[in-house]
């Protein structure tokens, strides 16, 4: 009871941190790439809720730049607009809106978690390259997944020497310092790309190297359905390879391949964050949870203005949500193998 | 014996194909070291043509692959055209560094989580257990990147050892004694940074096989024997539960050259790491395959010693062995 509980916690949280980013645009009051030259490195803005008047609903103060630093202008309250007008923007590019969640009057800014260099939203920003860094960890682990059973299953099934060969490039490919490799390979690769060809290119090697491990993983289970009694009964009956992979074999691996992806999946978003924050991955203004790390380098920058870790958590939580979230399916998968 | 060569040799096969793929990735990718020249007005097409002839570059990929080959045997891994220096020195310096910080950080990592991994297996559910498997767990599941610059933001809050480098300035006056100091003042955020990493994984391997050979009968019989519990645990249950951590111990060794990339990078430590990044950024490239390779070198390597200590410490393995031979 206590265990469902957790995990219809774990779940809902998982749903609602990716509903979050993907509806980025309604939920952040500012555009990833709106700047305010005025407030560089401006604190987060508290949230009020009263002041000596009394109780209000909530609303917040205005930073006004200081010699050194910010102060907070105190003399007017800007209440938050809920579900207002604001800028009109897109939701995952479909359907535009001007609908936004916050939105707080002229010249008071809605600043949850301060602003970066260039005086620009950090929320904002965050909830945006969410979608960068979630983007490449799925799509990437859905092309791990996807090469790892193309290739596992033939090499499990077929055998012989196409098997060995198969796991020989495999055994090259888990020797392979892979993050030297993928520094490597994205050192040959033009520098000047365009955003999205930096991306996708992104998504691709990330993908493609990571193949190794589950395809073992998957051409071990293939290898032991294949000798089944019911597996060889069907074939008895006249059952085509295809239908008996399909049919038969192949859903045998679902589980394994679930708790793989739920364990690239992290791994993936870590990598891209690395690369973005080594600067070899998605490069300004384009946000990602990565190269927002990147000004923190700089040991002045990381001293002073601690809001602009607001990425790193962001990393740990999404990654220790999907190390539970694979916690929870192999313990599910091992209380429901047939072995 | 005939195990060992076997597997040497495998080894040696298994180079060779990823310098090949190495090869191949550089000639696939698009762009050169020479493209910012070509971009300067001042540089003619004629000096960067013979500037191209000079590295060897206007050759085939074929004829460039042997002769790197051959002159890789002798040791000689090419030459850097940013730092217009041979690569064989030049990343010998820097994968000092890094073995100096690499090999410290795996001998405490080994040296913590090894008794950590028995106490957590023995005392399932106890407190010790309950501490230590929510913390591993966690310190498992933050990314590198972030341990790296957490550990970093709150060290350069307090401000109570060096951040960055290597050396303070200043270190050719001191004593002998005051650089060993030095050096390891400076390696403690480093070694922290990967220590913690590390001990989760050597933590977790350990406590799981400590917990399935705790189930064994033998166990059970020894028990009732009354053998006490410090000896049943390192004379009983170590060495059955050595196998999985045998084949992590090789992937520590796998690592020490490609492993603390990250750590080095936002420590400024002036190991592998760093070089391996700017030579990324301008393109030299047999300083990249060099230590691509040096660190697939020290991978494969780990692999092998892995391989042995098995066979060497599980008498059932080497039966396996001679009866498939």
């Amino acid at each position: 009871m206590r265990r469902k509980l957790c995990l219809g916690f774990l779940v809902g949280a998982m749903a609602a941190l990716h509903c979050a980013i993907l509806a980025a645009a309604f939920i952040a009051p500012y555009d990833a790439g709106a700047q305010d030259r005025d407030l560089p490195y401006a604190p987060p803005t508290r949230v009020h809720f009263r002041d000596s008047s009394g109780w209000h609903a909530p609303f917040v103060y205005r930073w006004i730049p200081d010699r050194d630093g910010y102060r907070l202008d105190t003399t007017t309250r800007y209440p938050i607009h809920f579900l207002a007008r604001g800028e009109s923007h897109s939701v995952l590019g479909i359907f535009r809106s001007n609908l936004r969640l916050f939105q707080v009057d002229e010249p008071a800014r809605l600043l949850f978690l301060g602003t970066d260099s260039f005086g620009r939203d950090e929320f904002s920003r965050l909830l945006y390259g969410g979608q960068i860094s979630l983007a490449t960890g799925l799509l990437a682990t859905l092309i791990t997944v996807a090469t790892a059973t193309l290739i596992g299953t033939i090499a499990g099934y077929f055998g012989n020497w196409i098997d060995e060969s198969l796991m020989a490039v495999g055994e090259l490919f888990l020797c392979l310092p892979w993050f030297y490799f993928l520094i490597g390979a994205r050192a040959f690769l033009p520098l000047h790309l365009s955003v999205a060809g930096t991306f996708l290119l992104l998504i691709v090697v990330i993908g493609i190297i990571g193949w190794a491990r589950p395809a073992r993983l998957i051409r071990g289970i293939v290898l032991s359905a294949r000798n089944r009694n019911y597996v060889l009964a069907a074939r008895g009956f006249g059952a085509s390879s295809f239908y008996l992979l399909r049919r038969h074999i192949l859903p045998e691996t679902s589980a394994i391949l679930l708790t793989q992806a739920a364990l690239l999946i992290p791994q993936y978003v870590a990598a891209e964050a690395t690369l973005s924050f080594l600067g070899l991955g998605v490069s300004e203004p384009v946000p990602s949870w990565g190269n927002m790390l990147s000004p923190l380098q700089q040991y002045t920058v990381l001293v002073s203005y601690s809001w602009l870790l607001a990425p790193a958590v962001a990393l740990v939580i999404t990654s220790v949500m999907y190390w539970l979230l694979a916690d929870v399916l192999h313990h599910w998968v091992q209380s429901h193998s047939i072995n | 014996m005939m195990y060992v060569l076997q597997r040497f040799l495998r080894s040696v096969l298994l180079l060779w194909g990823l310098s090949f793929l190495c090869f191949l990735f550089t000639e696939m990718a698009p762009g050169s070291f020479f493209d910012e020249m070509r971009l300067n007005p001042q540089i003619s097409p004629e000096t960067i043509a013979s500037l191209r002839t000079r590295y060897g570059l206007d050759r085939p990929l074929g004829v460039r692959y042997a002769r790197w080959t051959i002159a890789a045997i002798h040791g000689d891994l090419g030459y850097s055209i940013a730092y217009n220096t041979p690569v064989t020195p030049l990343l010998w310096t820097r994968a000092k560094n890094t073995l100096l910080l690499t090999v410290t950080a795996t001998f405490l990592t080994w040296l913590l989580g090894v008794p950590l991994g028995l106490l957590t297996g023995s005392a399932r559910g106890k407190f010790a257990d309950k501490l230590a498997t929510p913390t591993s767990s966690f310190l498992l599941a933050v990314p590198e990147i972030v341990l790296a610059v957490g550990i970093l933001a709150l060290v350069v809050r307090w401000r109570f050892v060096p951040a960055g480098g290597m050396m303070s300035l200043g270190f050719e006056d001191l004593s002998p004694w005051q650089k060993i100091r030095d050096i390891a003042v400076h390696m403690l955020v480093p070694g922290l940074i990967l220590v913690l990493g590390g001990v989760a994984v050597v933590e977790r391997h350990v406590r799981a096989s400590v917990l399935e050979v705790l189930n064994m009968p033998y166990i059970q019989a020894a028990r009732g024997l009354g053998i006490g519990r410090v000896r049943l645990l390192f004379l009983h249950v170590l060495p059955v539960a050595a196998n999985p951590a045998i084949s992590l111990f090789g992937f520590s060794i796998a690592a020490l050259l490609g492993g603390s990339l990250v750590v080095e990078v936002v420590t400024a430590w002036p190991g592998l790491g760093p070089l391996i990044l700017e030579a990324t950024l301008s393109r030299d490239l047999y300083l990249v395959i060099g230590a691509v390779l040096l660190s697939a070198v020290f991978m494969i390597a780990g692999n092998l010693i892995a391989d042995l200590i098995l066979v060497a410490s599980d008498p059932r393995i080497r039966a396996g062995e001679s009866n498939a031979a």
